[in-house]
């Protein structure tokens, strides 16, 4: 039979079925339940302490109060000095800011070489950064601080950057090796009938390449760096003590009342910059991993 | 005519797999070599030896006069067009082109004459500005072989650049390097697995199997009087027909069962004993449709029209095979027709070393 009527059979599907409902209650509960601990944190950090004291831990401040944030930003102490997180801020991104720099670079130079100039033994060097990238640093600790102290940067900012460096050596090498291996090998061949040697060839056509890599890489390290908590308690020393030392001081205090509105203040000031970084970047992130950085 | 490039005893091992053994190949200068081959014959890792890519473990590698066994690629006088294009993304068609000379310091004006040169050569004056991402696969090919242009290259390596292609821009790129070659006179080498490309590019061709070559001639050669078994099999579309049986010496024929073929008109290199098992080889363009004395029956089994050529299975003594007519013959499935054997122009091998006799 000739139909000059032409109809797919029956009404087209419907896109929100009882399933998708379904799906859709359970993430917005899971992100609820996730956003939870700043909510509570955010809110108390704008009670003023008798508030806090009637226990209501959910309900929205009655009177606002915001004296908590200057004083956890400038006043708050920290120990014997009572200068508050201002100084923790600069010295987080003395360390972070070089940290992140030197060893997004040498990562990159480490997978560029183990991807391309396959020398004899590389694939067991890689084995090593792969092994490299799952000892805890605990072990590392203190045979670090003996070298550190034998070469004299311990307790100083070199001292930092350069641990830093190398636990973040491992898993940059891995990643850069990673996305590097995915990029077709002709082009590195090209490069060199085209005259490039090691660092030619590395600035003009790789690093060009790199830039969702590097952008996975830096996230990792400034997010990694910057909560950082044990290394720079031991090697950073008490002139270079990042913000995440200076907090924990605030929260441990050992005498008088413990201002839970100001610890909240406090942490929040802290967690600030690698939540905007992840908040900025987070379709970077994807689209580097994308790119693949995980894979391979 | 001097030597473009010479390869020595060239042998090359990837681990403990034997790549290239003891490899000789003379290219004359502004010859065209094709090195042909299945996939894993050797003819890439040949080529990337030759280019310097590759560190051989013996032998010897001399292009132009200069032994460059052991120097960078970027001193032994060659461009290369890989497979991928390779073209550098992030840099403009006009940036991809002056790469090399960029990296030798070249001033710049010599550099804009070059590249006007090339980019006129290769009609991609337009596209000069363009990233490699908005341009199309002919282009990208184009680019690539300008980049060797630019750098003045005296021997140019191409390694399987229009495999990536469809049909009808690999058949007009074809042209276009053999114009080029024409024009240019450069020595050129070329690695393919497509035999088309091969007889229609090159002046030579050299038929590799696992890291040795097979035979070294020219196309007309190659296709005519093909070396060994392998080589008569790998050449041509639609492929050479090969019936299995004995040699009799007594009246000079090729049996199989109880079928008898004179070879009176054969030419042997090498004449076999008697009984001896033997491989006949006769292309599908060589056997005729004729009514004589020679000529046997056969019926038509499948029927495979091609438009400019018609092919015709039939089978002799149960060995199928094919025949090449005209696109315009109207034989008809289950028709019965005489056919004679070229055998002038027929193939024969030894069965068990393979070779031609």
């Amino acid at each position: 039979m000739i139909s000059n009527n032409i109809e797919a059979s029956g009404p087209r599907p419907k896109h929100l079925t009882i399933g998708r409902i379904g799906l859709y209650c359970f993430i917005i509960t899971c992100a609820l339940f996730f956003l939870m601990p700043l909510y509570v944190m955010i809110i108390t950090s704008l009670k003023d302490m008798d508030e806090i004291r009637s226990g209501n831990l959910l309900y929205i401040p009655q009177k606002l109060s915001f004296y908590s944030w200057p004083k956890a930003w400038s006043e708050a102490c920290t120990g014997f000095i009572c200068e508050g997180l201002r100084p923790g801020l600069i010295n987080s991104l003395k360390i972070t800011i070089p940290s992140v720099i030197v060893s997004v670079t040498l990562g990159a130079i480490n997978g560029y070489a183990l991807a391309f100039w396959r020398f004899k033994g590389a694939y067991f060097f890689f084995g090593l950064c792969l092994f490299g990238a799952f000892i805890p640093y605990q072990v590392m600790v203190y045979p670090l601080l003996k070298i550190e102290s034998a070469i004299g940067i311990y307790s100083s900012l070199p001292g930092i950057i350069l641990v830093h460096t190398i636990f973040g050596m491992p898993i940059l090498t891995l990643i850069f090796r990673n996305f590097y291996s995915s990029l077709p090998i002709d082009l590195f061949k090209a490069a060199r009938i085209d005259g490039g040697n090691f660092l030619k060839i590395f600035f003009y056509v790789i690093i060009p390449m790199s830039t969702p890599i590097t952008i996975v890489a830096v996230i990792l390290q400034v997010t990694g760096i910057w909560n950082d908590f044990l290394l720079g308690l031991v090697f950073a020393g008490r002139d270079n003590q990042p913000m995440t030392v200076l907090l924990n001081n605030i929260v441990q205090v050992k005498f008088g009342v413990v201002e839970y509105n100001v610890d909240m203040a406090a942490t929040i000031l802290t967690s600030i910059l690698p939540l905007a970084v992840y908040l900025l970047s987070g379709r970077w992130f994807v689209r580097g991993i994308a790119a693949g950085a995980i894979k391979g | 005519m001097n030597n473009s490039v010479e390869v020595k005893k060239l042998s090359f091992n990837y681990g403990k797999v034997e790549i290239l053994k003891n490899l000789d190949l003379d290219i004359k200068d502004g010859e065209f070599m094709v090195l042909l081959g299945p996939s894993g014959c050797g003819k890439t890792t040949l080529l990337n030896c030759i280019a310097g890519l590759l560190d051989l473990d013996d032998g010897q590698i001399i292009i132009e006069g200069d032994n460059v066994t052991w120097k960078e690629p970027k001193d032994r006088h060659i461009g290369m067009v890989f497979q991928s294009y390779a073209l550098y993304p992030s840099m403009s068609v006009e940036k991809n082109l002056s790469f090399g000379l960029r990296m030798s310091n070249t001033p710049k004006n010599i550099i804009s004459e070059k590249i006007d040169k090339a980019s006129e050569l290769l009609q991609i004056k337009e596209l000069l500005h363009r990233k490699p991402s908005q341009l199309s696969g002919g282009q990208r090919q184009r680019v690539a072989i300008g980049r060797a242009l630019v750098r003045d290259a005296k021997v140019f390596l191409f390694d399987e650049p229009l495999s990536n292609l469809d049909a009808k821009l690999r058949a007009e790129l074809r042209y276009e390097i053999k114009k080029l070659h024409r024009d240019l006179g450069n020595t050129m080498i070329y690695v393919t697995h497509d035999q088309i490309e091969a007889m229609t590019l090159a002046d030579r061709i050299a038929v590799m199997k696992n890291g040795v070559i097979q035979q070294l001639d020219s196309p007309k050669e190659i296709y005519n009087k093909p070396s060994s078994l392998f080589v008569a099999d790998f050449i041509g579309s639609p492929s050479m027909n090969f019936f299995k049986g004995k040699f009799i010496s007594s009246n000079n024929s090729f049996a199989l069962n109880n079928s008898l073929i004179n070879l009176n008109n054969y030419q042997f290199e090498h004449k076999p004993s008697d009984q001896t098992d033997i491989v006949f080889g006769i292309r599908p363009e060589d056997i005729s449709v004729s009514v004589s004395k020679e000529s046997m029956e056969f019926k038509i089994e499948l029927i495979e029209p091609m438009g400019a050529d018609t092919l015709i299975w039939l089978s002799f003594e149960d060995t199928p095979f094919s025949v090449r007519l005209e696109g315009s013959s109207e034989y008809k499935l289950g028709d019965v027709i005489n056919i004679k054997f070229d055998i002038k122009r027929s193939s024969i091998f030894d069965k068990k070393t393979e070779l031609r006799l």
